[in-house]
């Protein structure tokens, strides 16, 4: 069995449970639910097993497919945090059914699945068309996720926010994708590589068709100036959604752009320089204008969207800085590490409110105030998933952080590493304003809350991850030190 | 597991059981007892060694280098040996508190623990910022204050530490970029400390990055002008925070100048404008601290500013750099976290009996309390410096260690700076005997009444006290175990 054809198993498994639940509408969400957790869970056993070399690949798909250490992590990647949301989503059924039109939750579990094969393939992609086509299944899928709390009027507002918006950069991106064709008459990443080490190939076009096409992949990362839809959208949206947009839509848009800019700034290409420039800048805002008006809010789903703004402008800076000689992560595995310590922490973070909101709690700061009498091990997890947001040492974030600056150090780009600083700075104040609030005494004569055993299971494991990468991230070393061939010499 | 794994370990195992349901109490004060003497016991088996020992690694990363290793010299041991007794003390000092109380206080003392015994430079950094967080939350959530005053406080002390670590880690990077030459980059103390002896940097660079390290750890140590979050801090927090903070935490900065700053970058303390302002900011500390003391109306506030104004001693010793300075320095390190200790721990107990500490609504105690008496007179005599006690030996070692070069009749500015520096002896006299008297002695003030501790709750104070006299009288013991960390 091929990785593709788990890809494809994955998608065909969202189509059947659409179906199902449209033909037999007497299943219960538990057992769709189930059955699609089952069903993730047994591909990412699959792809645990299945094998790892390009050539396993059918050969009809092989000219748009690769399978790299990269592809293999960002399908790993995606197939845990669908089913985390799965399960999310399920856990926090009973309060969010109350805002769906049929009191059903249907197309909640068959779309992350379609999302989910959506990001597996575009983590292998090799040519923009595929990676178009990709991006537009999880897009198009997150529009309809978006807006599925229908009777909220934030959960429409930000469907419609997000599908204009989305609409828009799709086309941008095109645009995009069409000058890099006209400039460098290919659409394969390794054929730009090498027409843009050719100094015949025209500059400018080149450079503008790749500044446009970073436009329309920042709005999807949510890079500033393109990040105004984030706060909005992800404070409408159900919680398992935003948790899914924050961490794997934004995954899936930094692997987009890890392999574009493989290609964009691979060994003497004529635009590399420009658009590292290009990407200091916009690296830099994003992070401060992420984090700057985060310190502001006083909605804590508000406050984890800007921050998850900021978290993609350190991910950019990451992006700018390549391999050099004593500091030999390249900077996709900086990127990936970044990431897959940024999953436990967010997730735990948007659990810790899914259960709150369940136990009919606001997701104000405020709400949290006494949470440590209340619930001290939800107090203790969130504190964990907060303090690791942060960049709090011991904790798995600050490893990611550390090894942005420390890029950005080695290549001396002191401008943007003060950014990075500033924002890091402004991003404990926020944190822990949060955390002081739940160990607050003032107006705790209020009840405990509860939340079921699997949510604890869940929830504890994933903090163990944060403390554990936190000391040993070794186990994903192998990431950070890909032995990943440059795009040119293959 | 190694033995200095083990002394990191068991507060934090110990404050993870008691989070578990352990009874706070037993547990804390189990581990704590048992990690005093196992420090004890490294102590004793380094006596007369030298170089560092008891070293064991675990590689975490390959590139960039970065191990848990652990190793303990002189001054590590000596500072853990600070730590263990000094936690110890403020664990046991705590009556009737709830768990977070125990818990804060293992967390500060392992984090403590963690950034003297790791030979890392990033767990070096990392157990620091580990024990910084309790120290905010329980000056916010538990402080002697209003809700809003004491959560002011708490921030204003964030910000100030949280800044100042920041510097600190750009510096240590910075640090780590220079030394790593063209090869990977390595965290390991040791590697960079051969890279350093190898090819030395030139002195201007040298000086850029002491300074930069010296902003870093100097706001963490309350160096003038970075000073204001700390007195209004020791006055606020629960008495068991201030003990370690201002008794333990507070000697991380001094401790990473000594171990990390002076060893890598010989020269930069002596480059002309970084001693200069070295010796500025540490007049300040001393002078115009001596004389905010002087001015403070309360015990908590006495003893919180006096706390900041000692550090510019321990400044001293290390502008001037030289062996007997540095040892002055690490052993004043050591006699000042445990007399504040002694003296924030005495201090939390008579706020709790009288619910003041204005000095003119006291007078007269020595009546009630005869043994709270001799104990708190050891607390600020230590303070003040009288020979017989550690502070005096710390002390004199660093004013001999300015005079090592002495010319007649040219006085270099260290040397002024020292006699200047002279005169805050006096001021400590002028405010701790004035504190003493005016608690103490005269008549008993109306309406005031306070009981002597039971022997049980004498016995930490005592701990710290009779330490104080032992390593006062016999400095060698301290001396000895530093025959060439320096």
């Amino acid at each position: 069995m091929s990785v593709f054809t788990i890809e494809a198993g994955l998608a065909i498994l969202g189509l059947v449970l659409l179906l199902l639940e449209a033909f037999k509408p007497d299943i219960s969400r538990r057992t769709l639910g189930l059955t699609a957790i089952a069903g993730a869970t047994l591909a990412l056993v699959l792809l645990t097993i299945a094998p790892h070399d390009s050539a396993s690949l059918p050969g009809f798909i092989q000219p748009w497919h690769q399978l790299d250490s990269l592809a293999l992590f960002y399908k790993g990647f995606a197939l845990v945090i669908t089913i985390l949301v799965l399960w999310l989503t399920l856990e926090c059924a009973p309060y969010l059914t109350r805002f769906t039109v049929d009191g059903k939750l249907a197309e909640m579990f068959s779309l992350p699945l379609i999302v989910c094969a959506g990001m597996m393939w575009m983590a292998s992609a090799r040519d923009l068309v595929t990676v178009f086509v990709a991006l537009e299944l999880v897009t198009v899928s997150f529009y309809v996720l978006v807006a599925f709390a229908r009777k909220s009027a934030f959960s429409l507002e930000a469907g419609v926010k997000y599908l204009i918006l989305g609409a828009l950069s799709t086309g941008v991106l095109v645009y995009g994708i069409a000058w890099i064709y006209g400039a460098t008459g290919t659409m394969s990443f390794d054929g730009i590589a090498k027409a843009l080490a050719n100094p015949a190939t025209s500059k400018t076009t080149a450079l503008f068709g790749a500044a446009v096409l970073l436009c329309g992949l920042g709005f999807k990362v949510a890079a500033a100036p393109f990040h105004m839809w984030v706060p909005d959208v992800y404070q409408g949206a159900p919680t398992p959604v935003t948790a899914f947009l924050s961490v794997g839509s934004k995954a899936a848009g930094f692997v987009v752009l890890t392999r574009a800019l493989d290609a964009f700034m691979a060994e003497g290409s004529i635009i590399g320089s420009e658009i590292q420039g290009f990407l200091l800048v916009i690296g830099s805002l994003t992070a401060l204008l992420g984090s700057l008006p985060a310190m502001f809010q006083t909605s804590v789903k508000r406050l984890l969207a800007y921050s998850s703004i900021s978290h993609a402008g350190y991910l950019l800076l990451a992006l700018a800085c390549r391999e050099s000689a004593r500091f030999d992560l390249s900077s996709g595995g900086v990127v990936a590490f970044y990431l897959a310590t940024y999953l436990p922490m967010t997730v735990l973070g948007f659990l810790g409110l899914g259960l709150m909101r369940a136990n009919g709690l606001g997701e104000d700061i405020k709400d949290f105030a006494g949470l440590a009498k209340r619930n001290p091990l939800l107090a203790l997890l969130m504190t964990i998933s907060f303090a690791s947001l942060a960049g709090l040492p011991l904790t798995a974030g600050f490893l990611g952080k550390l090894f942005v600056f420390l890029g950005l150090a080695d290549h001396g780009y002191w401008g943007a590493m003060s950014c990075a600083v500033i924002a890091a700075a402004a991003g404990f104040y926020y944190y822990f304003k949060t955390i002081l609030a739940m160990y607050t005494t003032e107006g705790t004569d209020v009840p405990a809350l509860t939340f079921s055993g699997p949510a604890k299971a869940v929830a504890g494991a994933l903090a163990l991850v944060i403390l554990i990468l936190g000391v040993y991230p070794k186990p994903l070393q192998s990431v950070l030190t890909s032995d990943r061939p440059a795009v040119l010499a293959k | 597991m190694s033995v200095l794994e083990l002394i990191i370990a068991l507060p934090l195992l110990a404050a993870l059981a008691i989070w578990l349901g352990a009874p706070a109490r037993a547990a804390s004060l189990g581990a704590t007892f048992i990690n005093l003497i196992l420090v004890l016991y490294t102590a004793v088996q380094y006596w007369g060694k030298t170089g560092l020992a008891f070293t064991h690694s675990r590689p975490i990363l390959e590139n960039p280098s970065l191990s848990f290793a652990v190793g303990a010299d002189g001054i590590s041991i000596i500072l853990a040996l600070l730590t263990a007794l000094v936690m110890l003390a403020a664990i046991w000092q705590i009556e009737d508190r709830p768990p977070i109380f125990y818990v804060s206080s293992l967390l500060i003392g392992g984090g403590a623990l963690g950034a003297f015994l790791t030979t890392d430079v990033f767990f070096i950094y990392a157990f620091h910022e580990l024990a910084l967080i309790p120290t905010f939350l329980m000056i916010a959530l538990h402080g002697r204050a209003e809700p809003a005053q004491r959560k002011a406080v708490a921030w204003k002390a964030t910000i100030y530490l949280g800044v100042g670590s920041l510097v600190l880690l750009a510096g240590l990077v910075w640090l780590v970029l220079e030394f790593s030459g063209g090869s990977k980059l390595t965290f390991d103390l040791e590697a960079l400390r051969s890279q350093a002896k190898l090819n030395p940097l030139p002195d201007a660079k040298q000086a850029q990055i002491f300074f930069v390290l010296l902003l870093g750890f100097g706001s963490l140590v309350s160096l003038f002008p970075f000073h204001s979050w700390a007195a209004p801090a020791y006055a606020t927090a629960p008495t068991p925070v201030a003990m370690l903070h201002s008794g333990v935490l507070k000697k991380f900065g001094l401790y990473g100048l000594i171990r990390i700053a002076l060893p890598l970058l010989p020269q930069g303390a002596h480059v002309e404008w970084v001693q200069n302002a070295l010796l500025l900011m540490l007049l300040g500390n001393i002078l115009v601290m001596g004389l905010v003391t002087i001015h403070a109306s309360r015990l908590d506030n006495t003893l919180a500013n006096s706390s900041v104004m000692h550090m510019g001693y321990i400044f001293l010793g290390i502008a001037a750099g030289t062996e007997i300075a540095l040892k002055g320095a690490v052993i004043l390190m050591f006699a000042h976290g445990i007399s504040i200790a002694l003296l924030f721990g005495l201090c939390g107990r008579m706020r709790n009996q009288l619910g003041t500490l204005e000095y003119n609504k006291l007078g007269g105690l020595a009546t009630h309390a005869p043994a709270f008496t001799v104990l708190f007179a050891f607390g600020s005599f230590a303070s003040i410096g009288l020979p017989g006690l550690t502070n005096f030996a710390g002390e004199v070692l660093i004013f001999l260690g300015n005079f090592t070069e002495f010319k007649a009749g040219v006085l270099t500015n260290l040397q002024w700076t020292v006699i200047l520096a002279l005169w805050g002896v006096v001021m400590s006299a002028v405010y701790m005997l004035r504190a003493y008297r005016s608690i103490f002695h005269g008549s008993p003030a109306t309406g005031l009444f306070m009981i002597d501790p039971v022997f049980s709750q004498r016995v930490p104070f005592i701990m710290l006290a009779t330490t104080l006299l032992v390593t006062g009288c016999c400095p060698w013991l301290l001396l000895n175990l530093m025959k060439s960390a320096l």
